[in-house]
């Protein structure tokens, strides 16, 4: 059976908070869960760590975690932090 | 993994890795933060750190036990409020800085992670410092402090870190490493995260930091030469050198260290600094101060005594001195490991020398400055303007302090303008990649965004152009005490010399310079400048082909400037605005150039252009400065009436090259395409009209205009490839410059519309165009054909069929030139050619295969056609 993206969008207030909601869904994910965070226009220390640990659960499930409408400034922030590679991302 | 690592432990490897990923993710973060947020956040910190100033001098004072508390609270204040006052409207975010009128923008970006080392000389007023230098530049800062200043340094990062933190900073921004290890600073000056090591310490700091492979700012020790010049203000000298040398017990490497003092007011200086509380040494007691301030194993001097009050060191070392004494002065008799006290001395220890002469005091100061102070400080006292521009000139130090402490005078801000800073670059005297002094454009990559900026154009003739049928009348406007007619045999012959005559203003004295009708040589403007220079001539006119009109802008330009190097002037370049040889704009003599051509081709009348023959080397040399171009042109067809038809034909041809060549060239513009274009029409339609009947006088009124106007476009968007390996080959085999551009024309013309092998840098021209431009012409002269492709075919076959109608041999073989002499001198005519300035607005790049490629097509003649398709395949 072909994996079913589950789509969580992420809101741009209280990212940390959504980000540890995804991780619930990711237990009944199959195959990828894309987050949808093109309403996120800045992120935190905290939110990019929520992000990390949320990516090493993927990995741990084989799930593959893929980051919607990510806005650049976010992007160059990921690529920064070498969180990037961790991520597939879709426009 | 960082060198060194194996050493280290598991858990302090994971350790430090925790802190580097912190203050990248920190870094990261702070990307996202605008100006308004770090200034923001920047004077929150400030206001923070001047709270705690008498604090944390106090920690300072307590762990360090160096220097003095009053002093480091200020340093505290200045590190904060100063710098504030500095950087609080400086952008280092996004755009820093703009120059719309070179079409550069500076953009900021933050370095990401630095790792810093500070001293324990100045700890606190230090860490404050670069706190917020990194969060002005929104980088993330991993402390390492010196072990004996470790908690004092913590609790500033901590107070700086909470109040940026409390404003906005991201989280992990500021992090001090736990205790001090040099393998753990070696981990982390290796670690491939680091973008930026900031080191302010001891040598040993300075060269790990370099030694690192790291960029670095690596700001170490220092020697601070001071001259105490005879004319200086002795008061203010004596004032400023102890509060400098005082200050924080001497603790700052910029303090003076040792004063080089004039004979004439030596005695009455250390008068001075005995009643403001210093102690002269006598010898003894330099004798003792030398061993004990200074270690003699190692030439440095002893921790013991840094940062230490007069009283302390001298009781320590047994130096009895009153209770009051601030400075311990002690006269030294040279530089080096014989006189230990010229090194460095961070204590209120101060050497001074008696200098005998001025010549002796700069020699001494260099000494000091060269005896471990390179690239770091010197200070003069002095109101001798020419001293003191002297000694800046002599001595390798980042900062020269005139009239001033030395230690704060070098900090910046308070006694002067300079930047102020807590870190003194020292340049390459220093090991240091900066003589700077440090701020917050040290603490970023500023990115520079170039916008294409079009060159500057021109457009540049005579001033006078006087055309049409008997044009030379107006020669009589023209008032001249002595005029020179520069012509040749023939032309007096057939009377053209006495129709330029009879038109002279009759006071007009004249005489004829008579040369040879050929390029000229070295020896016949050598012969023209001394008749110029006997007649003392204010005018010439030249009268003739290209060749005479050529040898009088030579003439000229000698008689005027006779220094002008002509082997110089002749040096190759690329751009005629960036050239690196000038024509000489001072001018002895001074002399109207009239241009008359005699013959319709070479528009030199026109032209920035002269070319001579260099017999001994046999090749044409090229000349280039719009100082050449004649002051009028006077373009009278009556002159070209009887010009033989051979003659109109070279030179017609040579005329159509000018303008097809300007018409395709980079530098071509809206102003000469009109000339080009007209030009060429006017070629293709009177050229074999004058050559077929040469006494239609409208067919020559029109070449000869034809030809000054192709003049107007080259002389202001130049030729190109054509010219070069006509210029070459002509010189080679003596064969008249318009005939040698015939047999390149065809094949130029499709070597050019064909794709580059390489393209010609031009900012000017937006695409390639020269396939276009050739397209458009043949479409001028309604030559038919559908694509592009089709319209260049056309062209080339009606300039082939021009040159068949003008009778021109179509082939270098033709000429009767072996293959065999051709094969052996296509080398030389390659290197002549590509050493030809013609070819620098050309629109294609010639490769030296290419010049080959195209000889050969010459001397072969095949069809060019084939040439161009031979071209498209390669």
């Amino acid at each position: 059976m072909a994996p079913i993206a589950l789509i969580f969008k992420v809101e741009g207030n209280g990212i940390g908070h959504a980000l540890r909601e995804a991780g619930e869904k990711l237990e009944k994910a199959e195959g990828q869960l894309v987050l949808d965070v093109s309403a996120v226009h800045r992120i935190d220390p905290a939110a990019l760590k929520a992000l990390e640990e949320l990516a090493g659960m993927a990995e741990g499930k084989r799930v593959k975690l893929a980051l919607r409408g990510v806005n650049i400034d976010v992007y160059r922030v990921l690529k920064l932090a070498r969180l990037a590679p961790r991520f597939s991302f879709l426009s | 993994m960082p060198q060194n690592a194996s050493s280290l432990s598991e858990e302090r490897i994971a350790y430090l890795e925790g802190l580097v990923r912190q203050a990248r993710t920190a870094a990261a973060v702070f990307t996202q933060c605008t100006q308004e947020d770090v200034d923001r956040i920047v004077k929150q910190m400030v206001l923070a750190g001047l709270e705690k100033a008498q604090h944390l001098a106090r920690l300072a004072i307590e762990e360090t036990r160096l220097g003095v508390l009053e002093d480091k609270a200020i340093k505290n204040m200045v590190a904060t409020e100063f710098v504030y006052d500095y950087v609080k409207d400086k952008r280092t975010v996004g755009a820093i800085r703009e120059f719309p009128e070179r079409g550069l923008v500076e953009v900021a970006e933050p370095i990401g992670v630095i790792f810093s080392l500070t001293p324990i000389t100045n700890p606190t007023s230090t860490v404050l410092f670069k706190c917020i230098m990194a969060i002005k530049t929104r980088n993330a800062v991993i402390f390492s402090p010196h072990p004996n200043a470790w908690r004092c340094c913590t609790e500033a990062v901590r107070i700086m870190y909470e109040a940026a933190l409390k404003h906005g900073a991201p989280e992990g921004v500021f992090t001090c490493l736990e205790s001090h290890d040099l393998q753990d600073n070696a981990y982390l000056m290796r670690h491939k995260d680091v973008g930026l090591i900031d080191a302010t310490g001891g040598p040993g700091a300075v060269k790990a930091a370099y030694s690192s492979g790291k960029p670095a700012l690596g700001v170490g020790a220092g020697n601070t030469p001071v001259y105490l010049e005879k004319t200086a203000d002795l008061d203010m000298a004596v004032v400023d050198i102890i509060t400098s040398k005082t200050f924080d017990n001497g603790t700052i490497c910029a303090s003076e260290q040792t004063v080089v003092i004039d004979d004439e007011i030596y005695d009455l200086v250390l008068e001075k600094f005995a009643d403001l509380g210093s102690h002269i040494c006598n010898e003894p007691e330099t004798a003792l101060l030398s061993r004990t301030v200074i270690d003699p194993a190692t030439g440095f001097m002893r921790p013991m005594a840094v940062g230490q009050k007069a009283t302390d060191i001298a009781r320590v070392i047994g130096l009895s001195v009153r209770p009051s004494t601030k400075l311990l002065i002690a006269p030294i008799q040279g530089v080096g490991r014989e006189h230990p006290l010229s090194a460095e001395k961070l204590c209120p220890v101060l050497a001074v020398y008696r200098a005998k002469t001025a010549d002796e005091a700069f020699k001494i100061c260099v000494d000091v400055n060269h005896a471990g102070g390179l690239g770091h400080t010197a200070v003069i006292f002095s109101r001798n303007n020419d001293i003191i521009c002297k000694f800046g000139e002599v001595i390798n130090a980042g900062r020269i302090i005139v009239n001033s402490p030395g230690s704060i005078g070098a900090m910046g801000g308070v006694y002067n303008d300079m930047v102020p800073t807590f870190s003194f670059g020292c340049g390459t005297g220093g090991g240091n990649s900066t003589t700077d002094n440090v701020n917050v454009y040290h603490y970023l990559n500023i990115k520079r965004v170039a916008r294409r900026t079009p060159a500057h154009m021109w457009f540049r003739i005579p001033s006078q152009i006087y055309f049409n049928m008997n044009a030379v009348e107006n020669l009589r406007q023209f008032v001249s005490r002595s005029t020179i007619i520069v012509s040749n045999p023939s032309l007096e012959q057939i009377g053209h010399v006495d129709v330029v005559r009879r038109h002279l203003p009759a006071e007009t004295t004249v005489h004829v310079a008579v040369i040879p009708d050929a390029e000229p040589e070295a020896k016949v403007v050598t012969q023209g400048v001394e008749t110029l220079n006997f007649y003392r001539a204010d005018q010439i006119i030249a009268l003739g082909g290209g060749s005479m009109i050529d040898a009088a802008k030579i003439m000229k330009l000698k008689y005027e400037s006779p220094e002008a190097d002509l082997e110089q002037l002749a040096a190759p370049f690329l751009d005629i605005r960036k050239r690196v040889v000038q024509y000489p704009t001072e001018k002895v003599n001074r002399a109207r150039l009239i241009a008359i051509p005699t013959t319709s081709g070479t528009g030199s009348e026109i032209t920035p252009f002269a070319v001579m023959f260099d017999k001994q080397n046999g090749r044409k040399v090229t000349f280039a400065d719009y100082s050449l171009t004649p002051d009028v042109a006077i373009v009278d067809p009556q002159f070209v009436l009887s010009m033989p038809r051979g003659l109109t034909a070279d030179t017609g041809i040579d005329c159509l090259t000018h303008a097809l060549e300007a018409a395709v060239s980079i530098y071509a513009s809206p102003y000469t395409d009109s000339s080009a274009l007209q030009a060429i029409q006017l070629a293709f339609k009177y050229l074999p009209i004058a050559y077929e009947n040469p006494q239609d006088e409208e067919a020559r009124t029109m070449m000869h205009n034809a030809a000054s106007i192709a003049a107007i476009a080259f002389s202001n968007a130049s030729v190109g490839v054509n010219h070069a390996l006509a210029h070459a080959f002509g010189a080679r085999y003596g064969v008249a410059h318009g005939r040698a551009n015939a047999l390149m024309l065809p094949h130029v013309i499709a070597y050019n519309a064909s794709v580059p092998t390489k393209f010609m840098p031009s900012p000017n021209q937006r695409a390639y165009s020269a396939h276009i431009r050739y397209a458009q012409i043949g479409d001028l002269l309604r030559l038919g054909g559908n694509t592009v492709d089709e319209k260049v075919k056309k062209l080339v076959a009606a300039i082939e069929q021009l040159l068949d109608r003008l009778a021109f041999p179509r082939s270098i073989a033709e000429l009767g030139i072996s293959r065999e002499d051709f094969e052996r001198a296509v080398p030389d005519l390659v290197k002549i050619a590509f050493d030809d300035p013609s070819w620098r607005s050309n629109p294609r790049l010639p490769l030296l295969s290419e010049l080959q490629e195209l000889l050969w097509s010459a001397y072969q003649g095949r069809p060019a056609a084939e040439h161009a398709a031979r071209q498209q395949s390669a």
